[in-house]
């Protein structure tokens, strides 16, 4: 299976998105580097919007990931609730 | 954050529906084909333009409010950067010379990306591809006005930055990104699609901004790093459309599917060689290093675009062949591109420096096959040469490759000891070439390629000198010409770091900093 | 050239035609040359060279290859009665007291030499 990922800043708004998706998929692995980290996944991520809103105790729209997203890979598919990236093969 | 209000709200998927499609309309004053000329006219096939997705729905009210916001964070940053004197917390003044690769190779690209896509755009009559390709033309002007806004922070204290836009357009080794883009923008407009969207972005650009940019927070350069992030949060998006115009073309008709595989085999390769400037950045003008060239290449070129073209097979995409070349030069490029710039230092816009004896030592624990046999010998002997006063400085010019306009400084794929030379001739002239792809790329567009604006050549025909000099007075002196009509300004711009201004200066302003002098 | 109106009806593209930047004319005379010494990888690429086609082939290697490759220690030892010349990869015997041209030499050819022996610093082909 190949992977996917997702890299994003780290600052005060992504702790709980990374928090989020880290229980979320508990096949990713966390790579940390200078500012940022990369979330790498076997085969698919997911993110859940309920998740997020969970851990920041406010409404969170995932179209928010724009501000703070470095760089993905995977074949992408967003809905209001759940922001997946998966590889066919 | 969203408002809350009491009508129903639109999904996302609807909302999108109705801000991209609802806006199209079929032109009725004159035929479609005269209004979108261009997107017939390299044999692409488009059945559907209704198929387009775009997998993150992004509609232009909300691009709108998240750039707002991109924006706010990152001017907040550059003007706490200024008054807090950020160019002195860089850990050593040699890093700034990355930035001056960067601002005078880098950014004047993100302009004619800007100008790509806002032309691109224009010519596709599919409403969800053109609001794409609108989004990102005004994503990619951001780009070069920020990294312009951030950089002049340096350029306020530091040499060869004064005049990049100028020097972008004549210098011999800016030739290299600049004449990548004239060859990409001058394509039809799904090869433009092809080259920067996919090529580029999906395939290549990782290696440019993430290792880079997160190399620019080691070295305490909090500027470049928010510009770069702030970009990069750009970049998602981009190399989302970019996989999606592959996608997107495969599905329409078979028949797309050999153009999209040579776009990809030669777009790959072009990025490929260019990416040789960034591999130099990485392994030999950061201070502090967070990856070598190879590690990144391999976790973002190897794992990343494997998996990509393991999930583009389903469509009959393979690997491209050039990749199988790329791999065998990753233990080498970054030593031979450094060779190049330190012996040609006189004619740079930058800095050049031989790695410190520690510096060698990281090199050969991170390239065990190839930096202590092949190039060790030679930075030693530079070393010590430029230690007795003999440093070494090329004054001859370099014969370069007709395709990716690089000097001839590659070497074969399987003898690292040996110049890889390679020539054609095409209508009764010889062509030559770094590489078998380069080679190929000409040979299937000649009549592109023989019109390559090769900075050696065109100094040979007499097209680089300032205008009003002589070139056959006796004491003209075509080299100190040439600079001049660069711009770069001898002994301030170019040579060693060693003795430089920028050094100078560096070491004077930060102890001001730290002590009460 | 193109004009406004063919922007709007553009002709297919396998008929494009370009002109080529670097022919032999726009050189004031001269004809270009490329050379590389083999094994000598200080030199990060071969060099190119305007000359003009009626130079002696020994006065190349007398007047200019000095100042091109000179800076290496190993030039001061080449026995050029030793060297061993290719044109274009293939083996090549240049007549030193002949034209550039009278040797077959024309523009944009490439030529190199080995040196038997010298294989740079320390062995290295540098």
């Amino acid at each position: 299976m190949s992977k996917v990922f997702i890299a994003l800043q780290t600052n005060d708004d992504t702790r709980p998105i990374i928090e989020a998706i880290l229980a979320d998929n508990p096949h990713a692995e966390l790579n940390e580097a200078p500012a940022m980290v990369k979330i790498d996944a076997e085969g698919s991520l997911t993110i859940h919007r309920n998740s997020i809103e969970e851990l920041l105790g406010r409404d969170f729209n995932l179209q928010e990931l724009h501000l703070h997203l470095i760089t993905l890979s995977g074949n992408i598919d967003e809905t209001d609730d759940e922001f997946t990236l998966s590889w066919a093969n | 954050m969203d408002m809350k209000t009491s009508g129903r709200k639109l999904g996302l998927k609807e909302k999108y529906a109705h801000m991209t499609r609802g806006l199209g309309w079929e032109t009725t004053y004159q035929p479609m084909d005269k209004v979108f000329p261009y997107d017939k006219m390299e044999g692409i096939k488009i059945h559907d333009w209704e198929k387009w997705e775009d997998p993150f729905r992004l509609t232009m009210d909300a691009y709108w409010k998240y750039q707002s916001e991109k924006e706010r964070k990152l001017y907040a940053i550059i003007d706490a950067f200024a008054q807090n004197n950020g160019h002195l917390n860089v850990t050593d003044a040699r890093y700034i010379n990355a930035l001056k690769l960067f601002i005078t190779g880098v950014s004047p690209l993100e302009y004619m990306a800007h100008r790509g896509f806002a032309h691109t755009g224009r010519q596709l009559r599919g409403v969800g591809p053109r609001v794409a390709c609108q989004m990102q033309a005004i994503d990619e002007i951001r780009h070069v006005q920020t990294q312009i806004h951030t950089i002049s922070n340096y350029n306020k204290f530091y040499n060869g930055m004064h005049d990049f836009r100028h020097m972008h357009d004549r210098v011999w080794y800016l030739s290299v990104p600049k004449s990548f883009f004239d060859d990409a923008i001058s394509a039809g407009p799904f090869e433009f699609m092809v080259a920067i969207g996919f090529s580029f972005e999906y395939v290549l650009t990782n290696l440019l901004f993430v290792p880079f940019m997160s190399g620019a927070a080691f070295n305490g350069d909090m500027g470049t790093v928010t510009f770069g992030f702030s970009a990069q949060s750009d970049e998602a998006r981009h190399m989302t459309l970019g996989l999606e115009v592959i996608k997107f073309l495969l599905e329409q008709d078979p028949d797309n599917l050999p153009i999209v595989q040579k776009w990809i085999d030669k777009w790959t390769w072009r990025g490929v060689r260019m990416l040789t400037l960034v591999a130099m950045m990485m392994d030999y003008m950061l201070p502090k290093r967070v990856m070598s060239w190879r590690e990144a290449w391999d976790i973002y070129f190897e794992q990343n675009a494997g998996a990509l073209f393991k999930d583009l097979a389903r469509y009959g995409i393979t690997m491209p062949k050039c990749v199988e070349t790329a791999i065998k030069e990753k233990d080498h490029i970054s030593h031979q591109a450094w060779a190049t710039f330190y012996q040609y230092g006189a004619a740079a816009a930058f800095h050049t420096w031989m790695p410190t004896p520690e510096e060698m030592d990281w090199l050969s624990s991170k390239y065990p096959d190839s930096f202590d046999r092949y190039y060790r010998p030679r930075f030693e002997y530079w070393r010590e040469q430029e230690a007795a006063g003999n440093r070494f400085y090329n004054k001859t010019l370099p014969m370069l490759c007709q395709t990716c306009q690089i000097p001839m400084l590659f070497t074969e794929p399987d003898d690292p000891t040996k110049i890889a030379y390679r020539e054609t001739t095409y209508k009764g002239e010889k062509y030559h070439f770094c590489s078998d792809h380069c080679q190929h790329i000409f040979e299937d567009e000649s009549e592109k390629y023989m019109q390559s604006w090769l900075p050696v050549h065109q100094i040979y025909q007499g097209n680089c000198f300032p205008e009003g000099v002589d070139p056959t007075a006796p004491d003209f002196d075509p080299l100190a010409a040439v600079l001049q009509w660069y711009h770069i300004q001898f002994g301030a711009d170019n040579l060693s770091f060693e003795g430089s201004e920028d050094q100078k200066n560096f070491e004077q302003w930060r102890g001001m900093a730290t002590q009460n002098v | 050239m193109t004009t406004t109106a063919d922007l709007r009806n553009p002709p297919p593209m396998q008929d494009y035609q370009g002109q080529a930047k670097d022919g032999v004319e726009h050189f004031h005379g001269n004809q270009l040359l490329y050379v590389g010494w083999e094994d000598h990888l200080l030199f990060c690429a071969p060099f190119a060279f305007p000359f003009p086609p009626a130079m002696r082939f020994g006065d190349v290697v007398s007047h200019v290859l000095p100042g091109a490759f000179g800076y290496h220690p190993d030039f001061a030892n080449i026995d050029w009665q030793q060297a061993q010349w290719f044109k274009s990869g293939q083996t090549f015997q240049p007549d030193f007291d002949k034209s550039l041209a009278d040797n077959g030499l024309g523009h944009k050819d490439v030529i190199r030499f080995r040196t038997p022996g010298l294989t740079g610093i320390r062995g290295s082909c540098s």
